[in-house]
């Protein structure tokens, strides 16, 4: 699967180490989850139900040893939760947690408006991830009981949408490369540049797949290149799996974000004009500078790796965008527009086609 | 911390099996013996508080809340329980693969707690017959929390909010919810000072964003969908027919997209083109054509030829101004 981003796993460490920072509550909330899963279950044994919990096996027991005093108001002992715990402190014991009198929390506690929402957003971006119809049809058959175990308590539906669910042709693409990342065999892809709007063939080994802004990558060794590269799964005009297996390592995790983006090329920072239009590109575009212009204009620093990506991308934002310099790259830009003019002769009055050579 | 759990448990399982209400004296009595008068209030409060932010429903109530004995607290087991829902085997593997979606650390945490609460009951998993790549959803923006929360509990949010390199401005919005798109968050509901519909992206939101007011301050219109909604407010797709005519070797993506190809022919100019018919959803199909450069020419439809020669002309002019 994908890699997390550094910084997300950073922060999901952070976020653990606070909570097993002991709380009250979050001992409450243990206590509320162990409870119906033992009654499920009879007996388990310790490390069995740790491992089921995601809770260390001392946490449990000192969990299991509050449990132990809590119970019905009246205070008299066959009022209070009975726990096995010479089983589990007892060298002689054999690690198995017994519970019984506490039959009025079987129930797991219903779902926080919080927890309804990750859950059944999680669910919804998971059936944009179903390959086949079978699959896709167990996603809407659980997300249906939960939309209704939410809507039983006062969790409100969730408002939030995961996004347009990707291409069927991509999933399927997507699902492929993974088992060859997994399986370690080479790929051969036909591939789109859009820079030099050409498709080339080459052999490579696939490492893994992230996601960036939207699109997924593979990220893989290239064996025509010789080098690392980043493919985008929807530029991917075919893929290949060989019976040959990979021949190189992956290495260590690469950051998608500075790895698209790349500053090991050779670069020329250009300074664009721009209409607010155009202004999206420096959204989209990791830029150096911007800066305000008269007439509600921004003039734009940009570094580009390759004048023809750029030339393409001004045409399509036509008239919004200009070069300001370099003179190469405005005269570049003026040339492919000025050849694309010259197609339809001075005047595209009727529409129709224009004579040959007129 | 191991005395106060075992009163805040023994405060839900004291509510928990009351057939009535538990007055405030029996409660006090029972688990904050020997507690002054202010002691109590401040524990009780916040005891209260603590087991309702786990999603625990206590109730008030009772027959005459000014004089009645009885007025005091408890917990319906129905409320309290997770309804019984009983995944299969195929439909609890599913949830748990849910667990591995969100790169959001809190949003994380809360999908496993429903997950472990969902699966309590201890049912199996059958993950092989799962066919699907597991989706990753991110959410970096720092405002994604304080609009979802608030779309929850449809409280009023104010923020900066900054267009390109103007100046931010301050907003106020009723969230009816997030939506994601091209692995960006926006969020949607009603701008109050516009008095309409809005969509804004989370990326461009200034410094904190504040949830203002009461919570349930305002309805979300029934029937809202919040991605038809986010939809409507951005540029929409064209359908269009197109015969254009293409360079050899050339134009992979419109070749991929065309209904028909014919190849071979004359156009204008010298060297020989493709006729291609594209038949696609489009917001901007002149952009997509333009960025070709000489390498394609629009024969059909008038407009978007026009569209295409206008927007060249236009690009000359502003060049050689």
């Amino acid at each position: 699967m994908s890699r997390p981003a550094p910084r997300t796993a950073q922060r999901t460490a952070q976020k653990t180490a606070q909570r097993t920072a002991q709380t009250a509550k979050d001992q409450v909330a243990r206590l509320l989850a162990l409870v119906p899963y033992l009654h499920a279950r009879g007996q388990v044994r310790l490390d069995a139900a740790a491992a089921d919990l995601g809770v260390a096996p001392q946490q449990l027991v000192k969990d299991l040893k509050v449990l132990f005093l809590c119970g019905l108001p009246g205070g008299y002992p066959d009022d209070l939760i009975d726990v096995d715990i010479d089983a589990l402190e007892d060298p002689e014991g054999d690690r198995v947690i017994r519970v019984s009198n506490a039959d009025y929390l079987s129930r797991p506690l219903r779902l926080t408006p919080t927890e309804a929402t990750a859950v059944i957003v999680a669910l919804r971006a998971l059936r944009g991830g179903a390959v086949s119809e079978e699959t896709r049809e167990v996603v809407d058959r659980a997300l249906a009981k939960l939309e209704q175990a939410a809507a039983a308590g006062a969790a409100t539906t969730p408002l939030v949408d995961p996004g347009e669910a990707p291409e069927a042709g991509l999933v399927e693409l997507r699902s492929r490369l993974q088992r060859a990342v997994e399986e370690r065999r080479q790929v051969r892809l036909v591939y789109y540049v859009p820079a030099r709007d050409e498709e080339s063939e080459r052999v490579v080994d696939p490492h893994a797949l992230s996601d960036h802004a939207g699109a997924t990558y593979l990220d893989a060794w290239c064996h025509v290149a010789e080098a690392p590269r980043w493919f985008r799964l929807d530029r991917i005009r075919s893929a290949e799996v060989l019976e040959a297996h990979t021949t190189t390592e992956p290495e260590a995790a690469r950051d998608l974000a500075d790895g698209l983006f790349s500053r090991g090329e050779d670069l020329t920072l250009v300074t664009l004009d721009l209409a607010h239009e155009a202004y999206w590109v420096t959204e989209y575009y990791p830029v150096e500078a911007v800066r305000p212009g008269a007439d509600g204009r921004y003039e734009v620093d940009l570094l580009v790796a390759d004048e023809r990506w750029l030339t393409r991308l001004l045409l399509r934002l036509a008239p919004h965008a200009r070069v300001v310099a370099p003179a190469p790259y405005a005269a570049a830009l003026h040339d492919r527009a000025a050849r694309a003019r010259d197609l339809y002769g001075r005047s595209t009055a009727g529409g129709g086609r224009p004579l040959r050579g007129e | 911390m191991a005395h106060k759990t075992e009163r805040l448990m023994n405060l839900l399982i004291m509510l928990l099996v009351q057939r009535h209400y538990v007055t405030k004296d029996r409660i006090r009595d029972i688990l904050y013996p020997g507690a002054s008068d202010d002691a109590f209030e401040k524990m009780f409060e916040r005891d209260k508080e603590e087991l309702r932010s786990l999603g625990v429903p206590i109730d008030v109530g009772g027959s005459d809340p000014l004089f009645g004995d009885d007025y005091g607290y408890r917990i319906v087991q129905s409320e309290f329980a997770l309804p019984d829902i009983s995944l299969s085997a195929d439909e609890a593997a599913v949830v748990s693969l849910a667990t591995k979606v969100w790169e959001h650390a809190r949003l994380a945490e809360a999908t496993t707690d429903a997950v472990r609460k969902l699966t309590a009951a201890g049912v199996e998993l059958d993950v092989a017959a799962l066919d699907l790549v597991q989706p990753r959803l991110g959410a970096d923006e720092p405002a994604f929390e304080v609009f979802l929360e608030a779309a929850q509990e449809r409280s009023e949010v104010d923020f900066e909010y900054q267009r390109g390199t103007s100046p931010a401005v301050t907003r106020h919005l009723q969230p009816w919810g997030v939506v994601r798109s091209s692995g960006r968050w926006y969020a949607v509901g009603f701008d109050t000072d516009r008095g309409e519909e809005r969509v804004f992206r989370l990326s461009r939101v200034r410094g904190e964003a504040r949830k203002v007011g009461e919570p349930g301050a305002y309805d979300i219109p029934a029937g809202t969908d919040v991605r038809a909604v986010a939809g409507r407010l951005t540029a929409p797709v064209v359908e269009t027919t197109a015969v254009v005519l293409v360079r050899p070797g050339t134009g992979h993506p419109l070749r991929r997209a065309a209904s028909s190809v014919e190849h071979d022919v004359t156009g204008p100019g010298d060297g020989r083109w493709d006729r291609i018919v594209l038949s696609r959803g489009s917001v901007d199909l002149a952009a997509e054509l333009l960025s070709h450069g000489p390498d394609v020419y629009v024969e059909e439809p008038p407009e978007l030829r026009e569209q295409v020669v206008g927007r060249l002309d236009a690009l000359l002019a502003e060049v050689d101004r």
